[in-house]
């Protein structure tokens, strides 16, 4: 056996190990759309609640005519980004070749679900019972702990990623009332910023 | 230059076998058709290398059913695991004479 023959021996082990591992058809694309999605969605809300014809007050903002549509908002933000996702990680796993409905992305998509989930409906029992001031904070952790459990079968690059809304949902959570602040660059920019980055870093 | 070839696992010399085993190692299982795709083999020759593999005692094997379809799934025993290991030293050990 040849030194040639024993590394690329070596080689293909690592890869199959990796590839059987990892999902890596993620896209960064869905990462910058999903960010645009987020902005979109802070400014039409940011308008509707502050804006000059909103006949909205800050007071009420336990008001079911002030939080419907920004519930609103933030769930067609949501659903536009998974879309989104799913779609543009579809188009990307054919690209390559690869079957995007494999072990390892139902193993990602089962540790995303978890965290999310539990988020979700506890998000829902905040609303119903008013603590509004920690909406945008919880929603910031639980994505944030979802990312760093599903990034053990993807690029480490989301971890990264989701330390970083961790961190940003506990300052949300110290500093009441810039809640938008926090949405705005943990969904918004740090979507654009990791999506640009994924996709330069892998895409090409 | 001479290399002594015996520290080399006869049921990896062949390389489709030493990839099953690789994956296999790395996952707590995987099934027959995401191997399938995952290696880029035909049914009959993956076949025919899980039999192998199995019949030295290197993998488990596992058949169950979803609804009807069967769904086979491998994992990898801890025999086998440790014959993997040692066949990695062994190529280990092989670069490091040719460079001495």
């Amino acid at each position: 056996m040849k030194e040639k023959d024993i590394y690329s021996e070596l080689s293909s082990i690592r890869d199959l190990m990796e590839r059987s591992t990892k999902f890596i058809s993620l896209s960064g694309l869905s990462g910058i759309m999903a960010g645009i999605y987020a902005l979109a969605g802070a400014f039409v809300g940011y308008k509707l609640v502050y804006g000059e014809n909103s006949e909205m007050q800050l007071s009420d903002y336990s008001d079911r005519a002030v939080w419907l549509p920004l519930f609103l908002i933030a769930f067609i933000v949501l659903v536009l980004s998974l879309v989104t996702g799913v779609l543009l990680t579809i188009r990307q796993a054919n690209k390559k070749h690869e079957n995007y409905w494999n072990p390892v992305s139902k193993r990602l998509l089962l540790n995303l679900s978890v965290p999310l989930v539990t988020g979700g409906l506890f998000i829902l029992i905040l609303i119903f019972r008013g603590y509004f001031g920690m909406i945008a904070s919880s929603c910031l952790i639980f994505y944030g702990l979802a990312l760093v459990a599903a990034s053990q079968f993807t690029f480490s690059d989301v971890k990264w990623l989701g330390f970083c809304e961790i961190i940003l949902g506990l300052l949300a959570a110290m500093l009441p009332g810039y809640g938008l602040v926090f949405w705005i660059i943990g969904f918004g920019i740090l979507h654009i910023l990791y999506g640009s980055i994924m996709h330069f870093k892998y895409n090409q | 230059m001479k290399i002594s070839l015996e520290q080399f696992d006869k049921a990896f010399e062949n390389r489709i076998r030493l990839q099953i085993m690789s994956v296999l190692v790395a996952n707590e299982s995987y099934d027959f058709n995401s191997l399938k795709e995952l290696l880029n083999v035909t049914d009959g020759n993956l076949a025919s290398h899980l039999k192998a593999l199995e019949k030295e005692g290197y993998i488990i094997v596992n058949k169950s059913f979803i609804g009807r379809k069967p769904n086979t799934q491998y994992s990898a025993s801890p025999t086998g695991r440790e014959a993997f290991k040692k066949h990695l030293q062994a190529l280990e050990n092989l670069i490091k004479q040719q460079r001495s």
